[in-house]
């Protein structure tokens, strides 16, 4: 096994590098510490994007008007994908930068909890400005608060259809409008309670109706509309939220509380942590010990986290886990010590080119899940043959890719992976026929792609 | 609780034995499942099956649904009361030669939940979920390869990026994806091998990389994604080694979660469906009369149109069936009706049929499996009923 500054390194940040975490305690304290990576590479909030997607929809709907006004909507889509491209980048750049890591792990953790997916070039944008403003501030803070951060951002509002469900009841819904579960369903089933917790189909619709009267516009950001919440008091799990007077969104905060507190959330929250961090199948006590800190800080997630990490289970799974597509590339980079500056200053092309291309081909588009459950865990599912085969392809290329020369193959074994390189690995490295392959052999390696 | 991490962490445990293997060998083994071919099209999402086959008779059906249900196209009137949806109009000559059909308002034991990823658990697994984990570690086009003597390496195939749930398990199986390259020089792979012997995860998907690569080799038009280049590549894979060795396959299709704007969504879903079908049949060329293609989803939607101009989770859906080898031009099982009584919970289709009986009858009539494996093993506790004649 290795020391426990590797694991904290591999399993809890980004891999090996200047100013890596030494044990749980020096991992803790990223979190207590300033947090620089989105002044170092900045993305637009919400509010900008907004003002791209309104100007983007204006110039799609004059884009007929002429030969002037066509190549004004290019130029909008033109900037739209750039933007985007640059936020991976950005995403990317963050974690290469990151000394420890374990923020920016969380953060990406939290943000695939809450998922949101941009349907639409002007819309993609949005997903980091999400992860930036819903998640980022509460990563260390309170679990309510980034429920109530996340459920009430635009980017989910717009994601989950939020924006244009209604009340069947209200005004707009006696004039044909409606009502949309997608959010309300999610909520329970994904973001707090879990599929196998005891709720049913009248608890979703009551959870849906409740939501009505929440909306966006591109112009003014979130609003609550009274007027198109569905009249009267809704009950989700036997409590009862509203009233016979004009709806208030107070009523929806207040369900998103209770159900942040309930017992089948904390248990929620606590196991997908421990399979995110240690094992598809994890240690029962080390799920329970992080319920248990969830429940007795009242959703404070650093109490969860320092249950986490005091649990032997922890550190005894270490390599259990398998480095998703997007970690992978991370990793890699920073075992290249490429720049994290030249990843962020990539160009549109190079972007995609060096980032976007490689992690589809790897099997995790940036910011392209299937739907609002994130990304899978299993191992299994990563590790199949045409997985496989994509991140040895990729490994015995990237050398090459992303540096002019391929570094001296036994001193990137050792940034790669320290005390955890095993001897197997070392004769590999010895035997390789070039440098390049060297330094393939150790990216494809089980050691590199576990963790 | 069924999941999907322990059936693959199941059949990745099954891999170990399995490795011992050769996964690829110059020997051509007798194809012992014979020339008949399935093909299974997972569409996850839930797909909606009232809109892809409406019952257009019915009164109850526009007023449900006035914004869905208003574009006709008199090419795709079935007769009976019924219609395609208009953007499969391309699949109508298939539906005129007896190569297309509809099974209506059917559905997996999955109940009340409605969610997707349950639920397309379940789909893949086949089984009632309430099962014991033991009996829920495999997906079912396993089980019934597990049941086949003489497994050739590429005898059955998972397509695409992702691993198939439905095709996990004990039982060999190919995976690949069109997209994937892999070149790599004799030594690289010489070591890559030493350094995943002792890692069964990592050694077994090594060897069938590396044997499939050399196989296989890249497929020269892979580009990236847009319209429908992606899906229509899986098409034409699978069909391709569909046309060789392989006689099962199975591939997925995103994207019809319609919860809002389903009218454009769906025409453009199913536009893109028929050429899949089509690209299936076309690179089949004369297997295709031995080929059977049942795309399924994981549950259907809501009877009425919700308030966005969608429809949210339901239950009942429909699976299309095409291919030479299936009984089409008709709309099958029992239609429950439109009737608010009739709905399942006043809001969703009322499942009339289990979809894994109609997939326990092809297997049948492909491959002879008797009665008792179907419902003892591939689809434990299922009870198939009548022959429901699916098959020519």
């Amino acid at each position: 096994m290795p020391s426990h500054a590797t694991i904290a390194a591999l399993r809890f940040g980004y891999g090996l590098g200047p100013g890596q975490a030494s044990d749980a305690a020096a991992l803790l304290a990223d979190l207590d510490g300033p947090d620089p990576m989105p002044g170092r590479f900045p993305a637009p909030g919400m509010e900008a994007v907004q003002a791209l997607i309104l100007s983007f929809r204006e110039a799609r709907g004059a884009s007929k008007d002429g030969r002037a006004a066509l190549e004004a909507y290019r130029a909008e889509q033109r900037h739209a994908v750039a933007l985007t491209r640059a936020n991976g980048a950005a995403v990317i750049a963050r974690g290469v930068a990151a000394p420890v890591g374990f923020r920016e792990r969380l953060v990406a953790f939290w943000a695939d909890h809450f998922t949101v997916i941009g349907r639409g070039a002007e819309l993609r944008p949005m997903v980091l400005a999400f992860a930036d403003e819903a998640i980022r501030p509460h990563v260390a803070g309170s679990f309510p608060a980034m429920l109530r951060a996340a459920t009430l951002h635009p980017a989910m509002l717009v994601y989950l259809e939020q924006a244009f469900s209604v009340g069947p009841n209200s005004v707009p819904g006696k004039r044909g409008r409606g009502l949309n579960e997608n959010l309300g369903r999610e909520v329970l089933e994904l973001h707090t309670l879990g599929a196998g917790a005891g709720y049913d189909q009248a608890d979703v619709r009551q959870m849906a109706l409740l939501l009505t009267g929440l909306t966006w516009t591109p112009r003014g950001g979130m609003v609550f509309r009274p007027g198109a919440a569905e009249p009267g008091a809704e009950t989700v799990l036997g409590r009862r939220y509203g009233g016979p007077g004009p709806a208030r969104i107070e009523d929806i905060e207040a369900a998103l509380d209770d159900l942040a507190r309930r017992p089948e959330t904390a248990r929620h929250l606590a196991r997908k942590l421990a399979v995110h961090f240690c094992a598809d199948d994890p240690d029962p006590a080390l799920v329970d010990a992080m319920a248990a800190a969830y429940a007795a800080g009242d959703g404070q997630l650093m109490p969860v986290y320092r249950a986490l990490l005091a649990h032997p289970a922890a550190w005894e799974s270490f390599g259990q886990k398998v480095r998703q597509p997007q970690d992978f590339l991370i990793a890699a980079l920073r075992a290249l010590q490429v720049p994290s500056e030249a990843v962020a200053g990539l160009d549109v092309a190079e972007a995609n080119r060096r980032i976007f291309q490689p992690l589809r081909r790897l099997g995790q588009p940036l910011g392209e899940p299937d739907g609002p459950n994130g990304w899978p865990e299993d191992a299994a599912v990563w590790i199949h043959p045409q997985g496989l085969a994509a991140r040895i392809d990729w490994a015995m290329n990237a050398p090459r890719l992303w540096r002019d020369d391929p570094p001296e193959p036994r001193a990137f074994l050792a940034a790669a992976l320290g005390d955890a390189a095993d001897p197997g690995l070392a004769t590999a490295v010895a035997r390789a026929e070039t440098e390049r392959e060297a330094v393939g052999l150790v990216l494809a390696s089980p050691a590199f792609n576990r963790r | 609780m069924l999941d999907r991490r322990q059936i693959l962490k199941g059949a990745a445990l099954i891999g170990c034995s399995a490795a011992a293997h050769p996964l690829l060998s110059t020997v051509t083994f007798a194809a012992a499942p014979g020339e008949n071919r399935l093909c299974v099209i997972i569409l996850r999402g839930a797909m909606d099956g009232l809109d892809l086959c409406r019952p257009v008779a019915d009164p109850l059906l526009a007023a449900y649904r006035p914004g869905l249900a208003a574009a006709r196209d008199p090419a795709t009137e079935l007769g009976n009361g019924w219609a395609l949806h208009p953007a499969l109009a391309p699949l109508m000559p298939l539906w005129a030669q007896g190569q297309l059909g509809v099974v209506q308002a059917t559905s997996t034991p999955y109940r009340d939940k409605r969610s997707h990823f349950d639920g397309q658990d379940i789909l893949e697994a086949g089984t009632g979920g309430d099962l014991p984990p033991a009996s829920q570690r495999d997906g079912w086009l396993n089980r019934m390869l597990q049941a086949m003597p003489g497994l050739g390496s590429e005898t059955a195939f998972s397509v695409g990026a992702e691993g198939m749930l439905i095709l996990s398990g004990a039982a060999r199986v190919a995976s690949w994806s069109p997209d994937t390259k892999l070149a790599l020089s004799p030594q690289a792979q010489l070591l890559l091998e030493s350094l995943y012997h002792d890692d069964p995860l990592f050694r077994d998907a090594g060897a069938a990389a590396m044997a499939l690569a050399g196989e296989i080799g890249a497929d020269p038009t892979a580009a990236g994604p847009g319209g429908n280049g992606a899906n229509l590549r899986l098409a034409r894979f699978a069909a391709e080694r569909l046309a060789g060795e392989t006689r099962i396959a199975a591939f997925s299709i995103a994207g019809w979660d319609t919860h809002r704007a389903q009218t454009g969504v769906m025409r453009g879903n199913l536009a893109r469906l028929a050429q899949v079908i089509l690209a299936l049949r076309d690179g089949l060329g004369p297997v295709w009369a031995r080929t059977t293609v049942l795309a399924m989803t994981e549950f259907g939607r809501t009877a009425r149109e919700n308030g966005t101009g969608g429809t949210d989770h339901g239950t009942g859906g429909a699976m299309l069936v095409a291919g030479g080898a299936v009984k089409g031009g008709r709309v099958m099982g029992r239609w429950p009706g439109l009737d608010e009584a009739a709905l399942y919970d006043r809001r969703d289709i009322l499942p009339t049929s289990d979809v894994r009986a109609w997939a326990g009858w092809a297997m049948r009539g492909l491959y002879g499996f008797d009665r008792a494996l179907v419902e003892g093993t591939v689809f434990p506790g299922l009870d198939l009923g009548e022959n429901p004649g699916l098959l020519l």
